[in-house]
């Protein structure tokens, strides 16, 4: 006896490498995941809003969190700001963003990029959704 | 670059609607429906516990 409980949520006529693309685009670049599967409205909006977050948290001189400090809650931002991928990349080379929030605002910023990482995950994983077809387009 | 305290809240909110919609919605329309409920909660709630500090305060 067979049940359809277990079938493959793969939509027909996708490539099977494409849930797995779509994650890590969309993780390395904001709204990639989305563009890669021709959803451009969708991947524009979710680019600029993420990018923008990012750049403003950058703007009000918010702070980049580096791995190994030793402290929980700067383990927790961490993982939040690598969230942003390459941004994130790109800003520990370009060595952009204030090791110490030194004005009231800052911390503004530093949660801005925070969010904007953690925000461009749930994009990520919405754009591997679309391509398993696990999620209606 | 500086901005208000509710100038933040207003970028904060609109960016993180417009992912919120985007994401947890399937249909345009009703992804821009949750998007506008998701930004007036943001600002509203923002609104509403500053008054709750302002009268705790007073």
């Amino acid at each position: 006896m067979t049940t359809n409980v277990q079938a493959p949520a793969q939509v027909a006529g996708k490539s099977s490498s494409m849930p797995a693309m779509a994650l890590i685009a969309g993780w390395l670049i904001p709204g990639a995941g989305h563009l890669l599967q021709r959803k451009w409205i969708r991947g524009g909006l979710l680019m600029v809003s993420i990018v923008a977050m990012f750049t403003i948290g950058l703007a009000l001189k918010g702070k980049i969190y580096s791995p190994n400090t030793g402290d929980l809650l700067d383990i927790l931002n961490f993982a939040g700001d690598l969230g942003n991928g390459l941004l994130y990349v790109l800003a520990r080379i370009f060595d952009l963003g204030q090791v110490t929030v030194q004005v009231a605002t800052a911390d503004y910023g530093t949660k801005f990029m925070v969010v904007a990482g953690l925000l461009n995950i749930i994009s990520a994983v919405d754009a591997h959704s679309l391509a398993t077809g696990r999620k209606r387009s | 670059m500086t901005i208000s305290h509710f100038g933040a809240v207003l970028l904060f909110a609109l960016f993180t609607s417009v992912v919120f919609g985007i994401t947890q919605r399937s249909e345009p329309r009703t992804m821009i429906r949750f998007g506008a409920f998701c930004f007036v909660l943001f600002v509203g709630g923002t609104i509403a516990a500053s008054w709750i500090m302002w009268l705790i305060k007073h």
